[in-house]
């Protein structure tokens, strides 16, 4: 390349930073314009109920076996006829997903045989603890109140339509036991082997 | 009236005004680097603090203003807090000589020295021990390379720098900026010395330090080359000198090449301030335009062009110049 050609390579190069100024931006200006996600976007977790009321859940803890990153802890516990929660025999009597630990590849939703977690688009999950980011059954079951829209057994292609239309609650979590988050599924488990021996 | 104030007072005051603007645009200059690259790479830029972004200066300064002030254990305490200042002060004097326009009133600017250009290239010559101390003090590998590649990069090309605007100096037969711009009234510089300008407008972007010369700092080299160990207000500092030394160099271009304050076309009901201001501000341009579009340029390339083409060229062109004049009168 002699001199000339260097000279018209630099041209080029000015040019092209030149009109790429004058571009559109592809950039989502995000909290105030929100992108749109796709419909099975993998994001928090939610426990379904049945069209009764009574919760999906039968406390299996095969989304728990499922899970690659051991981040579901489930205690489950007998139903009476008297406190009838869910449809089968048992029922989760804790349920907590810990939001750190989880990659949301969706296997607990695979796992599930009654089609009681599935995971939402919301994705803002961003708080100050990491206690918060532990999800207890309080803050992932669907609340009576918001209904029970469709279950996810009976709609076309199993897309969840009103998935994330969940009220947003707070984290109850206190900053105490936020620190000694990371051990706390292992906490779980010990109390469920007291429970079982 | 103004015969009346002792005229340390009235250059006490102008001077307040020139740090005042000068430091104005030293803020928005950078706001105007960041957007400008910005739109080059397909992003918006800063726009969250103020309407488009216009306030990003100052929660910048409010930021470096904060943050803590770190010296290392190796370093030497006194030169390595020292050296900020003689880059700033240095960046900062050149304003003192350089005029930004004329009305019948007379210049504006500090000062009007006969011998200008040469107070400038001083001064611009001390700014560099800021870099060198900084490197050398901070007791820390990377910067004391990029304290040595400062220092050969700055006499590799301040050598063609001075050159190249020697044959500027022939032509208009002073070293007084204010000369210089007058001789300019018929034609600007930039047509009989291209060659000048050309070699000029290179050795300016090495002596800034800047993007595709800036081997001194080098980020993905050097993790920022002298200024590695510093924070706080001090890398400030240093920030404020290599922006306030690109609008000096941009300054000295349209006094040199572009007729200063001279209006082009016989524009003149524009006044000449305008004209000074939107001839640096598209040399600020080109040197943003120059960083987003180049790539760093390795350390043995840039002697070799500095030594065997630029300081030849030069030298030819000067001779060439000073044939010229000697024949024609």
């Amino acid at each position: 390349m002699g001199f000339f050609g260097g000279v018209t390579a630099l041209a080029k190069g000015f040019a092209t930073t030149f009109q790429f100024a004058f571009r559109k931006k592809p950039t989502i200006q995000y909290p105030t314009i929100k992108k749109q996600h796709a419909p099975r976007f993998h994001g928090l977790h939610e426990l379904r109920r049945y069209a009764d009321g009574k919760e999906r859940c039968i406390g299996c803890e095969l989304c728990a076996i499922a899970c690659p990153a051991n981040a579901i802890t489930v205690i489950g516990a007998e139903n009476t006829p008297e406190d009838r929660r869910s449809p089968g025999e048992r029922y989760a009597a804790r349920y907590e997903i810990d939001e750190l630990r989880c990659i949301f590849c969706g296997l607990c939703e695979e796992a599930c045989p009654t089609d009681a977690i599935v995971l939402t688009p919301r994705f803002e999950m961003a708080d100050y603890r990491r206690g918060s980011f532990i999800y207890s059954k309080d803050r992932l079951l669907v609340p009576p109140e918001a209904g029970v829209g469709t279950p996810p057994d009976e709609r076309p292609g199993g897309i969840p339509a009103d998935l994330g239309a969940v009220i947003e609650r707070k984290s109850t979590v206190d900053i105490a036991t936020g620190y000694g988050a990371t051990h706390r599924g292992e906490i779980l488990k010990t109390e469920r082997r007291g429970l079982a021996g | 009236m103004l015969d009346q104030v002792p005229w340390w007072v009235v250059a006490l005051l102008k001077s307040a005004i020139i740090l005042f603007v000068v430091l104005t645009t030293f803020a928005y200059s950078m706001l105007f680097e960041r957007k400008i690259m910005a739109w080059m790479q397909l992003r918006p830029g800063p726009n969250r603090v103020g309407p488009w972004g216009m306030l990003q200066p100052a929660a910048d300064a409010a930021k470096m203003l904060f943050k803590e002030d770190l010296t290392p254990d190796t370093a030497d305490p006194v030169i390595y807090k020292l050296a900020p200042f003689i880059s700033l002060i240095c960046a900062m004097g050149a304003f003192a000589v350089i005029p930004f326009s004329e009305t019948s009133a007379g210049l504006w600017g500090v000062g009007d020295v006969n011998a200008g250009i040469l107070v400038i290239f001083a001064l611009t010559s001390i700014g560099v021990y800021g870099i060198s101390l900084a490197g050398w003090s901070s007791g820390s590998k990377y910067p004391l390379l990029g304290a040595v590649r400062s220092t050969a990069q700055m006499i590799s090309y301040e050598l063609a720098m001075t050159l190249s605007i020697v044959g500027v100096l022939i032509l208009a037969g002073t070293t007084s900026l204010a000369g210089i711009v007058h001789a300019q009234h018929r034609v600007w510089f930039i047509i009989p010395q291209i060659v000048g300008f050309i070699i000029y407008i290179i050795t300016a972007v090495a002596e800034t330090n800047r993007a595709p010369f800036d081997l001194v700092e080098a980020e993905t080299e050097l993790v920022g080359g002298f200024h590695t160990e510093y924070s706080g207000l001090r890398f400030g500092l240093f920030f404020i000198a290599e922006y306030l030394n690109m609008i000096t160099v941009s300054c000295i271009a349209t006094l040199l090449f572009l007729g200063g304050w001279d209006a082009p076309f016989g524009l003149t009901f524009i006044p000449g301030i305008v004209w000074f201001v939107l001839k640096v501000g598209l040399f600020i341009f080109m040197y943003i335009w120059l960083r987003t579009t180049l790539p760093r340029l390795r350390y043995d390339r840039l002697m070799n062009f500095g030594w065997k083409v630029l300081l030849p060229v030069a030298t030819l062109n000067l001779m060439v110049t000073a044939a010229i004049v000697a024949v024609t009168g």
